[in-house]
């Protein structure tokens, strides 16, 4: 039998002097299991505190009610102050007789009734409630970045500057990314390269740092704080510890029309590479799909010439398992596939590029070695026209959606920097923008943009570009201006599209591994989009750059720097303490069927063959559902999904709900 | 009716998720804003705690209406909760009609920690609404009345 005590606070006159605190103590010592109550002026004080301790201890007191101010206020204090003497914190309820009644209130009639009521349904509740222990799990104070790109090199620094291990998984054979691509950069226009790769050396020397490149996650167990990581070390063909990165093998390699990734195709390179002079690591990879040795068993040109001995052609794909505290999703983006805009013509001449593209044909390392050059015939374009929001944008009233219905964020200043970089070089050039609303709200975004229009001349038209004809050597354009409301002909040597972005097409599957929810566009969701920005809603799992959603390199490297810091927060604990509000399934009530699992915005549901001796004495083998405490974050969604009554959550029990609203309607 | 209509008042049970709604009912009361006294809150943590069976047996308790309040779409504290709850609940309102207990005696309404306002004039809207429809009988189970 609970032996429960109410004490009811006066909040000074802010409950007194509507509610009947006495009236509401006598009333208690009515309700069955109620052994003692009390009134006092401020029950959060150290007296009123004090007053509560006494009791439990005078009275032996199993369960307390205090009523007072909200329990967003001062649950814990209350709780903290019951522990203190020995009675567990979760024996404790609060009724709200403040901002939920004498503040709301103006009879005190009415207020002091509903006050009796409100302090009823606590007490009706805690007589249920049941001593809760919140778990604690260890931490592994490693952490595992995945894609190194700006962001994911940025957020390793930074934790490893704070004293972690991190291991950065890089899909490609060097980090880099996007940025490493990038010609120079809105809005100060400094070359890209010369920022980003003394990062990548940074990060590449770093001792806390690990770089596993042309790799992937394939599997992910665990739980935050305990992750088992499985990663594929891709075969390189290459010995990562023997290469010097001097690339004689590239040399003499004769396979050479391998498609160069780096330079979006716009070149070939060798089926043995090295991306670019700067990657990181500095080491070789050969292309399978392109080594003559590989494919047809001859050649090895690569391996004669290599006097570290580094070729390796039985290299075989490995798998490694690591432990990590916590994983950062960096996974970054990818540019559209704009071909399916015919009308742009971009499968039908060289000329029509993407954005992408135009960095790279403007990029001194870059194919034409930063030349601006039509691919078609090596010629200067005098003419060019960029169409903005290729893919962005998009509204789905019109039956399918080829592209996206989101603003790819980035285009608008890109696009400014291409115009005005294209004019520095070549002054002459005649340049077009077609655009739907230029978008520039950033520091010392509007200024850049006006530039190109003010001072640099750049012809910027809002309006829609219907179709690009490829004829006579000319790109033919036609175009309508919106605001004049007419149609445009302009012959264009080249045409640049500004391509949507999206996200990278593994952060689907990798989402998956993390149960960490994804948008209907596929970018990583974060765990609350105001508040906790930098969080997916899954413990453990942060959010750093373009895969949360698209962003400039600033903000890129500014949300890097903020999920490290909340990778340092939880690395920093030596365990981590669990809320024990969660859920627990009755294993005998529980048929296996999966359903709470897929209700689980956390992914705390496993399923658990296990052995069960039956009451005729046999055992039987049945899957059952099992939640783990360190995941599940206690929302309840299980417990009402699950069709067997099987599920049911700590704190908020279906038995505890229902003797509120017993007590309520009462 | 066997009771007079001037002195009978509702009872209304308020089911409100810990983040959003309670916090916004909290905020009412921070701005001293009144609404009617038979709105009694209980607090959960997401409104997809909320079992339909809790609705039943507030109106087998004797419950006249019962209101269920949650974060706005999109912003669920647990990301995806209040989508179960629309789900849930539009199929209770079906059963409910079924039942032949006029479905609007629960509702779903959607009140963030910021409005407070909101909350009140979303209680004053039910109650006057249950009020409208008089006493629940329908549902009500005599063997549950203690007295
Ligand atoms: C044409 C163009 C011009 C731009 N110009 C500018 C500019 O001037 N100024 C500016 O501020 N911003 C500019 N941007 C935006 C800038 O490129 C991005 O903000 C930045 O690159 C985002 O960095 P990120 O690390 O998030 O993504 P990324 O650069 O895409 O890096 C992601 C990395 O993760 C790797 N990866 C992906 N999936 C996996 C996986 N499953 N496993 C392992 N590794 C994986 C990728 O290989 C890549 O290395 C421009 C963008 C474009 C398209
Ligand atoms: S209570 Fe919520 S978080 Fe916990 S297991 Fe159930 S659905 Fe998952
Ligand atoms: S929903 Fe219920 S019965 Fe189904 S697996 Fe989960 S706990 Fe078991």
């Amino acid at each position: 039998m609970q032996k429960i005590g109410v004490f009811v606070c006066w909040c000074g006159s802010n409950i007194a002097a509507t509610v009947d605190v006495k009236a509401v103590a006598e009333a208690a010592r009515k309700v069955p299991g109620v052994v003692f109550s009390a009134d006092y002026q401020y029950m959060c004080s150290e007296a009123g505190q004090g007053l509560i301790k006494d009791a439990i201890k005078e009275h032996g007191l199993t369960g307390v009610v205090v009523c007072s101010c909200s329990p967003r206020m001062h649950e814990a204090t209350f709780r903290k102050a019951v522990q203190a003497v020995g009675l567990n914190p979760y024996m404790l309820e609060v009724a709200n007789i403040r901002e939920q009644c004498s503040w709301v209130h103006k009879d005190m009639a009415t207020a002091t009734e509903k006050a009796i009521a409100l302090m009823q349904a606590a007490v009706a509740k805690v007589t249920l409630n049941t001593p809760l222990t919140a778990g604690m799990t260890p931490v592994t104070k490693r952490a595992l970045v995945i894609g190194g790109g700006i962001a994911g090199m940025q957020t390793a620094l930074d934790i490893a500057d704070a004293g972690y291990e991190v291991d950065i998984v890089e899909a490609k054979p060097t980090i880099g990314g996007k940025m490493a691509q990038l010609d120079k950069t809105f809005p100060t226009l400094d070359c890209s390269s010369c920022i980003v790769t003394p990062k990548m050396v940074e990060v590449g020397q770093h001792e806390k740092i690990h770089i596993y490149s042309y790799s992937e996650v394939t599997q992910i167990k665990g739980f935050v704080g305990n992750f088992n990581v499985t990663i594929k070390r891709k075969a390189r063909y290459v010995d990562e510890a023997k290469c010097t990165g001097c690339g004689a093998c590239t040399e003499k390699c004769p396979s050479r029309k391998a498609p160069n990734e780096f330079n979006m195709g716009l070149n070939n390179r060798t089926a043995v590479y090295i991306p670019f002079a700067q990657a990181v690591p500095k080491v070789a990879t050969i292309d399978p799909e392109y080594c003559i040795k590989l494919t047809k068993g001859k050649c090895g040109a690569c391996a004669k010439i290599c006097e570290a001995g580094a070729i390796n052609y039985e290299a075989k794909d490995e798998y490694i398992e690591v432990e990590y505290g916590a994983i950062v999703a960096a996974t970054g983006f990818e540019m559209i596939d704009v071909s399916p805009y015919d009308e742009y013509a971009y499968t039908q001449s060289p000329d029509v590029v993407t954005s992408l593209e135009y960095e790279r044909l403007m990029n001194a390392a870059g194919p034409t070695g930063g030349h601006l050059l039509r691919p078609s015939d090596g010629k200067e374009p005098k003419t060019i026209v960029f169409v903005q929001c290729v893919g962005s944008r998009e509204s789905c009233s019109g039956g399918e959606m080829r592209g996206k219905p989101y603003c790819s964020k980035v285009c608008c200043m890109y696009t400014a920097k291409h115009a005005m970089l294209t004019k520095d070089h070549y002054p002459d050039t005649d340049i077009y923008v077609f655009y739907i609303d230029v978008r520039t709200p950033g520091k010392n975004f509007d200024e850049f943009y006006r530039r190109a229009v003010e001072q640099y001349g750049v012809h910027y038209i809002k309006g829609a570009v219907g179709k690009v004809t490829p004829e006579g050597g000319k790109l033919k354009v036609q175009a309508s201006d919106l605001i004049l409301n007419e149609q445009l002909h302009i012959d264009a040597d080249m045409v640049v599209l500004a391509g949507a972005i999206e996200p990278n097409k593994s952060a689907r599957p990798l989402a998956t591994m993390l149960t960490a929810s994804m948008d209907t566009n596929d970018f990583f969701t974060e765990a609350h989009p105001k508040l906790r920005p930098v969080e997916s809603p899954t413990a453990g799992v942060f959010l750093s750059g373009m895969c949360q959603g698209p962003k400039d390199i600033p903000e890129t490297v500014a949300q890097a720097g903020a999920a490290a810091s909340k990778v340092i927060g939880l690395l920093a604990k030596d365990h981590l303490v669990g809320n024990p509000c969660v859920a627990h399934s009755d294993e005998w009530m529980c048929n296996g069927c999966s359903q709470c699992e897929t209700v689980c915005p956390y992914g705390a549901i496993t399923y658990e063959e296990k052995e069960f001796r039956m009451p005729d004495r046999t055992t039987k083998v049945r899957r059952v559902a099992q939640v783990n405490p360190a995941v599940c974050q206690g929302c309840g969604a299980c417990t009402v999904t699950c069709p067997s009554g099987a599920m049911d959550l700590n704190g908020f029990s279906n038995a505890e709900i229902m003797a509120e609203v017993d007590a309520l309607c009462r | 009716m066997q009771m007079n209509d001037k002195e009978w008042k509702p009872k209304i049970i308020a089911f409100c998720c810990n983040w959003c709604s309670y916090s916004g009912a909290d905020l009412a009361g921070t701005n001293r804003l009144s609404y009617p006294a038979e709105v009694k809150i209980i607090r959960v943590p997401c409104s997809c705690r909320v079992n339909p069976m809790f609705i039943l047996r507030a109106f087998q308790q004797g419950a006249d209406g019962v209101i269920l309040c949650g974060c706005h779409p999109g912003d669920c504290h647990y990301s995806t909760g209040n989508y179960h709850t629309r789900r849930r609940m539009t199929l209770l309102f079906s059963m409910l009609n079924y039942l032949g207990v006029e479905s609007a005696r629960t509702r779903v309404e959607w009140v963030s920690a910021a409005e407070g306002a909101r909350f009140v004039s979303v209680m004053d809207g039910f109650v006057a609404d249950i009020t409208r429809l008089g006493p629940n009988r329908r549902l009500e189970d005599l063997r549950c009345k203690t007295n």
